[in-house]
């Protein structure tokens, strides 16, 4: 476990190596290698410090690598404090979790990868594993760091390979686009983070989470009647974080957006990891959260809403990919619910459940898109379960296992979430309003998800046709140079990641099976028991909280919200597989409501309107200032010039016009006068510097 | 053997042997071999590194040698590895450009190596007369040095402007320290201090006070002693005014401290004074005038004033932290600036001088190593972490904050943001404007090595400061009486 300062330090070496030399030396595969090996040895050094965690009695081991920011006096609430900064990293049940899911995952989706980036040219191939290793570098930074500070660095950084990666194909205007909007977008976000951590040390006068969480215990909870004192201010201020990054309303936009980056990039940044950061800051700050129950019941609202939100426009999209990015920001919402209602340990099952399944389904789009010769439009796929089967029936397993069906390993999360719910009482909302938006958005899940698969594995092929000739025999390694073979599996490289994640979709949920199952499964609610010390301070092992509710009742509400998903599962069949011509009508007849969807509720043209113009037009303004003052200065220096130069002008006029006699005299006149300018200058250099001793002897002769 | 020397003086004083019998062979070298430049850019090099080697030698010495007139302490040994590694930047850039300048190499090297024993004994120095001595071994090689291009107009304009107003700004500070030593009769340091301990302040140590203020406050190019730096910055050859800008402003503020920290503590509330409006003063003027520049070399120089401002604050607050801080800000520094004139220099070619702002248009596409290296140097001068300039500001500011300087910390900040403006700009040159014509940039090994040391400098001390501050905190240690003295006030 002292090594564990180690573990974002190595893919951080790999960004290194593979920028500054890989880019101009390494051969395709070398790259990938590279990076996929550092990520590797990442993996197994989180594995063993997980394993070593576990021998450990505190779930708790902290490493300071070295003094960052030196102590400097700076106020607090308490009067003048030490603003010091270690580099330290923190190992508890919580990072231990994300740290595997980050090398464990990040690990997979570098070895897919090599086989997805293959067609890049050389040096973009190196570049590609620059920037993904470094996201990894920030990642495990931002998990692992044991303040703020820290955190914020690699908050900041995986925000930057977000911003890189978005933009891979940077002469592509609109994935350029789509870098900045991210950045811009996540640059609010930071606003919030960043107002947020100034209040937390000045409330505190320290960083670090741990002695943050210990001295928020023995605040009081700032409930209604206690009213909104600080610790609600600094929490909302981190949601506000915690909404750029982990795309939530009002900051979710930039996420379907942020599509246009690689795929591998969508599965590793944009579902499974850095889009999750908000959801892990917030249960880094458990107790922090607990402390304002009245920003806890604002998360969980926006967590719901932004679930729904995104479930009902991901039902009408079109484009393989951005269905599984609104289905990332309604899962994520369904995180940000679990931490609303106080179930943090929920949300971080959800956190984990989701890594693996959404990384799953978005590297199974990647191969089908590879397959498809770089189609993504759903419309033009169909059948194709019978081209790329591994691919066809490893989606499968994703999509039912984020639709909720027993026993893969979306149920067992997203009926926790729902459970908690159900159990909670509002400030504000009424009881079970949250829940029933819960289930509704359940069911679109299920829905839109089997939308998806439907239309992209059965049914009709409708995809462009392709040459059936003779020479297609015997190129089955590589059926996609430039002439395109038809649809066709991925390579192995992309096959065998899938695999295991298949794998993982389906078990991971055995980690946290329902407590009202005790009697057939014996490990209930294991990763509740194991995270539960990184959710509450030090030393205050507070009785968890109990569960009201009968055995029955809960296994009613789990048979509910199953039955519930297969009503959505049954209706995508019967509208995409039984009878395709269905969905159209009813596309037809609900043609106002569809525009909407279509239109993601128009909030991109809702921003355009307001922030993005009013940026522009006050910008404008800057501009105008900027041209007129600092221009005019530039440009006055200019004209001056332009005078003296129209003065010569005129007397080498003089001179061409034969004042022979004049010549000499004016030439040797300017040149006197050009040299006597000199001298004068530094006679004037000098006379400044004496009225500045005279301007400082006065002063301390008259004044003092 | 002189008199009141001992052998012992002699071992102390390795450093300085070995340089100035270093700067002898680079003369001797390049008679030998006139047509083998490297011969004589090999001696340059070896001589700087075996005086740093001897200077690194002497960590955690603290004694006083012949008899009183050096220090060999932790404040001078920080400050004497300052200057030579800003040497060794120096002399690293140079070789391109004056081969493109079409000079000759050997006086060159020879010249700076003389300059840098210069700094050497102003780090040193614990006397008055040492370090004038110091100051003007160091000055008159500049003099010649900023007229080095001798068919360049601009560059013998340099070298006439900073000579006339050198020697007159010189004899403002020996007016100020004779009449220091006519108060207190003696030019040790150590002496002055006791005797002007608690006595009255009279309006001969006030008019003193002033001039030795003002006669430094040149040499630093404080506002409004700064009028000859944006000239002869712009017209000396660019590593030239990259040494100037870096190695002279550090020996410079080696020597304020000594003086005022050492020699007037009793005088702090005076002093103090003085410089806080020196700081503010010359931070705001130095920021605003350089956004109008569009000349690199004269925004480089009026950044640089900016930051004589802040390294001020160090000296105002007049505490140990204060001390480390000017430390901290100096070594970090050393990088950022010498890395951007490096770049500036690696622009010369022979049909571009490529000191305006628009022959940076495009270097991003031209050379990309190159553009990302002058990033670095734009965000640490202008004190973005996780660049070393944000750490350096950060001592400053809190050095600053504790010793209750709170308004000089936020004209502090306000300026800092001010200076992006500019800084920016040259990134938006770099990235954003279309490649400009002139012929290919090419990188030298020795240019790309120096470029290279920069990056890693202006990087390094921004994530990992701690070796750093360790060894600022022992260089300030030695003032430690001196300043608790400065603080009873």
């Amino acid at each position: 476990m002292e090594s564990i300062w180690l573990i974002p330090l190595l893919p951080g070496i790999g960004a290194a190596i593979n920028g500054l030399v890989g880019i101009r030396f390494f051969g395709k595969r070398l790259a990938g290698v590279l990076a996929s090996f550092m990520m590797g040895w990442a993996l197994w050094l989180s594995l063993v410090a997980f394993w070593e965690l576990l021998g450990d009695e505190d779930r708790f081991h902290q490493v300071t690598v070295a003094s960052w920011i030196p102590p400097i006096p700076l106020d607090t609430v308490d009067g003048i404090g030490s603003f010091s900064v270690d580099w330290s990293f923190t190992l508890d049940p919580l990072s231990a979790m994300m740290l595997l899911i980050v090398t464990g995952i990040g690990f997979l989706i570098h070895i897919y990868s090599i086989g997805y980036i293959e067609h890049e040219p050389r040096g973009g191939v190196a570049r590609f594993f620059c920037y993904l290793n470094l996201f990894c570098f920030f990642m495990l930074t931002l998990v692992l760091g044991s303040n703020f500070l820290v955190m914020f660095v690699g908050w900041e950084g995986v925000g930057l390979c977000s911003y890189l990666l978005i933009g891979y194909w940077y002469q592509k205007k609109s994935a350029s686009d789509a870098g900045k909007k991210a950045f811009i977008v996540n640059r609010i976000g930071d606003w919030g983070f960043v107002l947020g951590v100034f209040l937390v040390f000045f409330t505190f006068g320290t960083l670090d989470f741990r002695a943050v969480a210990e001295a928020a215990s023995h605040m009081p909870v700032e409930t209604a009647a206690v009213g909104f004192g600080v610790i609600s201010a600094i929490c909302l201020f981190l949601f506000i974080g915690a909404t750029g990054k982990s795309a939530q309303i009002p900051l979710y936009v930039w996420l379907p957006d942020a599509m246009e980056g690689p795929t591998p990039v969508s599965a590793l940044i944009h579902a499974a990891t850095m889009v999750t950061a908000g959801v892990y800051m917030v249960c880094r700050n458990a107790v922090l959260f607990t402390h304002a129950p009245m920003v806890m019941e604002v998360v969980a609202i926006v967590g719901v809403l932004t679930a729904l939100v995104a479930a009902t426009i991901g039902l009408v999209q079109t484009d393989i990919k951005r269905v599984l990015a609104y289905s990332t920001v309604s899962q994520l919402g369904y995180m940000f619910l679990a931490t609303g209602v106080g179930a943090f340990g929920a949300a971080a099952f959800h956190l984990m459940t989701h890594a693996f399944f959404k990384a799953l389904l978005f590297l199974g789009s990647g191969s089908v898109i590879h397959g498809m010769n770089e189609e993504q439009d759903m419309r033009r796929m169909g059948g194709l379960r019978q081209y790329m089967p591994v691919t066809a029936l490893t989606m499968a397993i994703g999509a039912v296992a984020i639709a909720g069906i027993p026993p893969f390993s979306g149920f067992f999360s997203k009926d926790e979430i729902l459970f908690r719910t159900y159990l909670h009482h509002g400030v504000f909302v009424p009881d079970k309003v949250l829940w029933g938006l819960g289930v509704v958005t359940a069911m679109l899940t299920a829905f839109y998800m089997f939308r998806l698969i439907n239309m992209t594995f059965f049914g009709a092929y409708r995809g462009p046709a392709w040459g059936h000739g003779a020479e297609d025999h015997g190129h089955d390694e590589d059926g996609h140079g430039h002439a395109w073979h038809g649809p066709h599996e991925s390579p192995r490289w992309m096959t065998i990641p899938l695999v295991v994640l298949a794998v993982g979709a389906m078990l991971a949920g055995f980690v946290g099976v329902p407590i009202a199952f005790e009697a057939v499964w014996p490990w209930t609610a294991t990763i509740e028991h194991f995270l539960h010390p990184s959710f509450v301070a030090e030393g205050a092992h507070a009785a968890e909280e109990a569960h009201h509710m009968s055995l029955l009742g809960e296994l009613g509400l789990m048979a509910f919200s199953v039955l519930i998903a297969l009503g959505g599962i049954w209706f995508a069949y019967r509208n995409y597989v039984e009878r395709p011509e269905a969905a159209e009508r009813l596309a037809e007849s609900l043609a106002g409501p569809h525009r909407v969807l279509t239109n993601k509720y128009y909030v991109d043209e809702l921003y355009d309107a307001t922030v993005v113009r009013g940026t522009m037009g006050s910008a404008g303004g800057l501009w105008t200032v900027d041209r007129q003052v600092v221009d005019g200065a530039v440009n006055g220096t200019g004209w001056t010039t332009i005078a003296a130069s129209w003065v010569s002008h005129v007397l080498d006029k003089y001179v061409v016009d034969g004042l022979v006699n004049l010549t000499a005299w004016l030439c040797g006149e300017a040149s006197y006068a050009f040299r006597r300018a000199q001298t004068g200058l530094i006679q004037n250099y000098a006379f400044v510097t004496l009225l500045g001793v005279f301007a400082f002897v006065t002063w301390f002769l008259v004044a003092r | 053997m002189p008199a009141g020397f001992t052998a012992a003086d002699f071992y102390y004083l390795l450093p300085e042997l070995l340089l100035t019998g270093g700067a002898l062979l680079v003369l001797v070298v390049d008679l030998l071999f006139p047509r083998r430049e490297e011969a004589t850019l090999g001696m340059t090099l070896l001589t700087l590194a075996v005086t740093g080697a001897a200077v690194v030698g002497f960590t955690g010495v603290d004694t006083t040698i012949s008899a009183g007139l050096l220090a060999v302490d932790g404040f001078a040994t920080f400050f004497k590895v300052i200057v030579i590694v800003s040497a060794l930047l120096t002399v690293l850039m140079s070789p391109s450009y004056l081969r493109v300048e079409a000079v000759r190499a050997g006086e060159y090297y020879f010249l700076i190596l003389c300059a840098t024993l210069g700094m050497l004994f102003m780090a040193s120095g614990i006397d008055l007369i040492t370090l004038f001595i110091g100051l003007e071994t160091m000055a008159i090689s500049f003099y010649i040095l900023a007229g080095y291009l001798k068919p360049n107009q601009r560059s013998n304009e340099a070298s006439v402007k900073y000579f006339l107003l050198g020697a007159f700004s010189l004899g403002i500070l020996l007016y100020g320290m004779s009449l220091f030593y006519g108060a207190t009769g003696t030019t040790s340091l150590g002496g002055m201090a006791e005797a002007l301990a608690g006595g009255e302040r009279s309006l001969m140590l006030s008019l003193a006070l002033v001039l030795l203020v003002a006669g430094m406050g040149f040499k630093i190019a404080a506002v409004p002693f700064h009028m000859w730096a944006p000239d002869v910055y712009e017209g000396a050859p660019t590593p030239v005014t990259a040494y100037l800008s870096v190695g002279s402003k550090a020996a410079s503020f080696a020597m304020i401290l000594r003086i005022f920290i050492e020699g007037l503590p009793s005088l702090v509330a005076d002093w103090q004074l003085l410089f806080w409006v020196l700081a503010a003063v010359t931070m705001t003027v130095g920021n605003i005038a350089a956004i109008t520049q569009s000349n690199i070399k004269r925004m480089l120089a009026y950044s640089s004033i900016a930051h004589a401002g802040y390294i001020l604050i160090g000296v105002v607050a007049a505490t140990e932290r204060g001390v480390a801080a000017a430390l901290v800000y100096l070594w970090v520094y050393v990088f950022m600036q010498l890395g951007a004139f490096a770049v500036v220099a690696m622009l010369r070619r022979q049909d571009v001088i490529g000191d305006e702002l628009k022959d940076l248009s495009g270097l991003y596409l031209r050379k990309p190593f190159a553009a990302v290296a002058m990033l670095i140097f734009m965000l640490s001068l202008g004190g973005i972490p996780p660049t070393a300039g944000f750490m350096g500001k950060l001592w400053l500011f809190g050095a600053a904050i504790e010793s209750g300087f709170v308004w000089l910390a936020v004209i502090f900040v306000v300026n800092s943001v001010i200076s992006l403006y500019y800084y920016y700009r040259v990134i938006v040159f770099m990235w954003l404007k279309d490649e400009t014509a002139g012929s290919d940039i090419v990188i030298s090994p020795a240019m790309a090595t120096a470029l290279v040391i920069a990056v890693v400098g202006s990087l390094l001390f921004g994530v990992y400061p701690q070796v750093l501050f360790d060894h600022a905190q022992i260089a300030a240690d030695m003032f430690g009486s001196a300043v608790s003295t400065a603080a009873l006030r």
